[in-house]
């Protein structure tokens, strides 16, 4: 992390600029929400505008663009098991049996009354 | 005793101590925040109907610009440390403080409007998992207020004896806010917008 | 714990030329941030908690050996709640096994062998004056303590404690009358506080404040091991935490997370939302609890590590392989968690998967003993007390392993889910796995904490008696687990016809748990009598050993080393050929 007045400076240029951009992807969302997309393509757009905005306050506000390899290694792991929080209890509901694997099909139109 | 690398950096892994022990609470929180919207997703996959049109958009969008805007004037507090401007420091970080303030206010106004209608968290798993979300955010966003008070008052002492290591906690409290920002920033959507 | 804070001679007194001023009571041995008074108070209190929750067993153990038969000694005390007339009632039964779970495992296991043994012995080990963020540290510690206040407090509560299984499953926990269960969530919530704010603490420790010299392949398994840990309870709890949270909603907000839609309880219709999902509240729960289960026996490989190379005269055998497979194990431990859920009606893509990883993660587990076993040899084996309890852990936890596996396997798991198989399977590897590694570790760091050596004559009975009576105790679970024998009944199975032959068991484990209670009895005399009157040891490492912590006093003052400490060389040079002495400590700058 430099420490001198002039990076310092070029800075807070940056935090001021993400800081519009950010205003901007709001305004984006919230417009593309009153579009009223499908169900599956308006989550698409919202998570890839919401993790735009993430990683714009991750890598500028949060320094993760310039940050140590323990840092890097610990939030990659925590990644990899976010991702299996997110996606491996999906998948248990999806599959039951009685039902065949539901990978190739669209997810079941009602899942907690039937499946239990 | 003094502990070392506190302020100054080991150098085979370039960290402070408090810098590596803020990431590592915030993986926690990752994975904490992660639960709930596992949850969000499996109650959500499991339903019959879901509810669109409940929460006030509108007002989720004025607290998102306010939650971003307060994220700005954190980092701005702890660059004027960096460039030793102590007074620029208090104001930005006053203004970090306020616009949580304002936020949670924001926040109290979409509940009781909620509650009039006798509409709380056991009115359908919807509000639930709305009222979780947010509510735990809410009490992030009030634990960083408690600390930023804390730096704005008694805490800001450690400026006159160790600079450095007061940047360093305003900067790991930037961390943290940050952090609430970003959750926030993928709350919006999941629950105000689809 | 008074020896470890004013034990001052000239060699101790100021350790790395700090100086401090004198505290009082309170700050010296209540509220400390010293990390081996924290240690220390770990240790007691869960040293308390281990015998409370082995006493709640004992009662059951009476209630399953002679159904309906009056409790002797205690019965009249229990209350009419729980036990009218000295004879317990299902209800009472309940909640003793969820707390005799509870208790052992997040009150007992874990807070001794990561908050005490990791607080006391880590630090040291690594050459640190203390832990990174020692406020944080005394703070974990009450958190803790407070937690467990509110578990046992909710004993003596209208409805009793919490009676829904350790596992607290929905919709069973959310509609249990009481305040036992919100106690125990509250109680949970604490606890899991207390862990991540520890281990936050632990892997910065260890990363940032190791000694010169100390490389990351020069650091005892023991250090390793607690690593790892730190890192599981770091990712692994918070979900719990969540659903904790989402299960008190349940039970006090009226909402529907974990509640299906249709429920009917005592007769009537519940007046929720529903369309909740209780295997959501499984998911949650057994995405912390697999992890721990590896939180309960990673430091105990570590401590029976750092016993057998010290016991044995010789470096282990595959150091590296130890190191990458503790990694690895902790890895794949979090994506093993659904072998829990096998019967939950998941099918049989998933199932797969989970039984795959399951089968994967055993490799690591039988390269970690194997290495152990290998470790003895062509090794000068001492027989002292720490190390009879770290050689029976190796076959114990064998054994545990191996019934592990087909339980791992979905179709086997079938018949022997639910059964008392898995009561048998889990206690081999945590109760002579982990608390005999426990004592291992107490019995061999015991010098270092209070400058006394304990008792080997009452260490070896109390070995020899407790390694006989927990083989008797758990050993006939699994004849009763394959004959079909289920968990949690308060009558031991006599219900059902099929378990007739299997109930004489019953009364044999009771014998030989409440005999195993007189086997402590030696291990509690020696542990406080050898605190002010156990033989002084001669130098600061009485055992020969070869890590850092050795080269502190016994025991240490604050600030722990009176010099810088600095490394040399690997953890474990015993016996090096041309060297004077059979050991060679990392902490000296010559070979002797």
């Amino acid at each position: 992390m430099h420490s001198d007045p002039a990076s310092i400076k070029q800075g807070i240029r940056k935090y001021l600029m993400i800081g519009a951009a950010l205003y901007v992807f709001t305004v984006i969302t919230v417009a593309v929400n009153q579009v009223h997309l499908a169900v599956p393509l308006a989550i698409t757009v919202a998570l890839i505008v919401a993790t735009i905005k993430g990683s714009m306050v991750a890598t500028v506000f949060m320094h993760l663009s310039h940050e140590k390899r323990w840092i890097y290694g610990a939030l990659i792991l925590t990644v990899a098991f976010f991702i299996v929080l997110m996606c491996l209890p999906g998948f248990t509901v999806m599959d039951t049996i009685g039902r065949p694997s539901a990978w190739a099909s669209a997810p079941p139109a009602h899942g907690a009354e039937a499946g239990h | 005793m003094d502990i070392p690398y506190t302020v100054e950096t080991r150098p085979d892994t370039g960290l402070a101590n408090g810098k590596l022990g803020i990431w590592l609470f915030l993986a926690s929180e990752v994975m904490l925040f992660g639960a709930l919207f596992s949850t969000y997703v499996i109650l959500r996959a499991g339903s019959v109907t879901w509810p669109r049109g409940e929460l006030n958009v509108w007002l989720g969008m004025v607290n998102t610009f306010i939650l971003i805007g307060s994220s700005v004037t954190m980092v701005m507090a702890w660059a004027s440390l960096k460039l030793h401007d102590f007074g620029k420091h208090r104001w930005y970080l006053l203004a970090t403080f306020v616009l949580a303030g304002i936020f949670l206010v924001n926040k109290y106004f979409e509940y009781a409007d909620h509650f009039a209608r006798g509409e709380g968290p056991w009115h359908s798993t919807f509000l639930a998992i709305y009222f979780t979300l947010t509510g735990l955010h809410g009490l992030h966003i009030v634990g960083g207020m408690v600390v930023m008070a804390y730096l704005l008052g008694p805490g800001a002492k450690l400026y006159k004896r160790n600079p450095d290591q007061f940047t360093n906690r305003v900067e790991y409290t930037g961390l943290y806010w940050h952090f609430v920002d970003l959750v926030w920033i993928f709350l919006f959507p999941i629950l105000y917008l689809l | 714990m008074e020896k470890v804070a004013t034990h001052e001679t000239a060699a101790h007194g100021h350790a790395m030329e700090h100086a401090h001023p004198e505290l009082g009571f309170w700050r010296k041995y209540v509220f400390s941030t010293d990390h081996k008074v924290i240690g220390i108070q770990y240790t007691i209190t869960a040293l308390l908690f281990l015998l409370f929750g082995f006493t709640l067993m004992m009662i059951m153990r009476w209630q399953l050996a002679y159904p309906g038969a009056p409790i002797p000694i205690i019965g009249n005390m229990l209350g009419m709640a729980n036990a009218p007339g000295g004879i317990m009632l299902p209800e009472f039964y309940n909640q003793l096994g969820a707390m005799h779970g509870t208790i052992m495992v997040f009150l007992g296991v874990v807070p001794l062998a990561v908050g005490g043994f990791g607080n006391f012995v880590m630090p040291l080990q690594i050459g640190a004056p203390d832990m990174a963020f020692p406020k944080l540290n005394m703070a974990s510690y009450w958190v803790y303590a407070v937690g467990g206040m509110v578990m046992l407090v909710s004993f003596v509560l209208p409805g009793g404690a919490a009676n829904s299984g350790w596992t607290s499953y929905a919709p069973l926990s959310i509609t249990a009358i009481g305040n036992g269960q919100t106690m125990w969530l509250i109680g949970m919530i604490f606890l899991i506080t207390s862990s991540l704010l520890g281990s936050v603490n632990f892997i910065v420790t260890i990363v940032q404040l190791r000694a010169k010299g100390l490389t990351w392949m020069r650091l005892p398994f023991f250090v390793w091991a607690q690593l790892v840990t730190a890192f599981l309870l770091l990712l692994a709890f918070p979900p719990l935490e969540a659903a904790g949270v989402l299960q008190l909603m349940d039970r006090l907000a009226g909402t529907s997370f974990f509640m299906p839609s249709g429920l009917v309880v005592g007769g009537q219709p519940l007046q929720i939302s529903g369309q909740g999902n209780p295997l959501l509240w499984q998911h949650l729960f057994w995405f912390l609890a697999h992890p721990e289960v590896y939180v309960l026996i990673l430091p105990a490989m570590g401590i029976v590590s750092e016993v057998i190379a010290n016991n044995t005269r010789k470096p282990l055998w595959g150091y590296k392989a130890l190191v990458y497979s503790v990694i690895f194990l902790g890895f794949m431990s979090f994506i093993v968690w659904a072998h829990h859920m096998f019967m939950t009606g998941m099918g049989t893509t998933i199932s797969a998967f989970f039984q795959t990883t399951t089968m994967i993660i055993s490799i690591p587990s039988v390269v970690i003993l194997t290495a152990l076993l290998l470790s003895l040899w062509g090794a000068s084996i001492r027989y002292t007390t720490p190390m009879l309890f770290a050689l029976a852990f190796l076959p114990m936890f064998g054994i545990g392993g191996l019934t592990g596996l087909p339980l791992g396997l979905a179709p086997s798991d079938i018949h022997l889910h639910d059964t008392y198989y898995v009561i048998g399977h889990f206690h081999y590897v945590v109760a002579p796995g982990t608390i005999f590694a426990l004592f291992a570790g107490i019995y061999y760091w015991f010098p270092k904490a209070t400058g006394r050596m304990m008792n080997e004559m009452l260490g070896k009975i109390h070995f020899v008696g407790s390694f006989i009576c927990i083989n008797i105790i758990f050993m006939p679970m699994f004849i009763q687990g394959l004959g079909g024998m289920n968990r949690r009944m308060y009558d031991g199975g006599a219900q059902y016809a099929h378990n007739a032959q299997l109930l004489k068991w019953n009364v044999v484990i009771g014998m030989a748990a409440w005999t195993m209670a007189l086997f402590q009895l030696p291990f509690i005399i020696n542990f406080f009598m050898s605190i002010r009157g156990g033989k002084k040891v001669t130098n600061d490492n009485p055992w020969d050993a070869t890590t850092l912590e050795w080269a502190a006093p016994s025991p240490p003052g604050h600030g722990n080393f009176v010099t810088e400490p600095v490394v040399y060389r690997g953890p474990y040079e015993y016996s090096v050929p041309g060297a004077a002495r059979d050991f060679t400590p990392q902490f000296e700058a010559e070979r002797a």
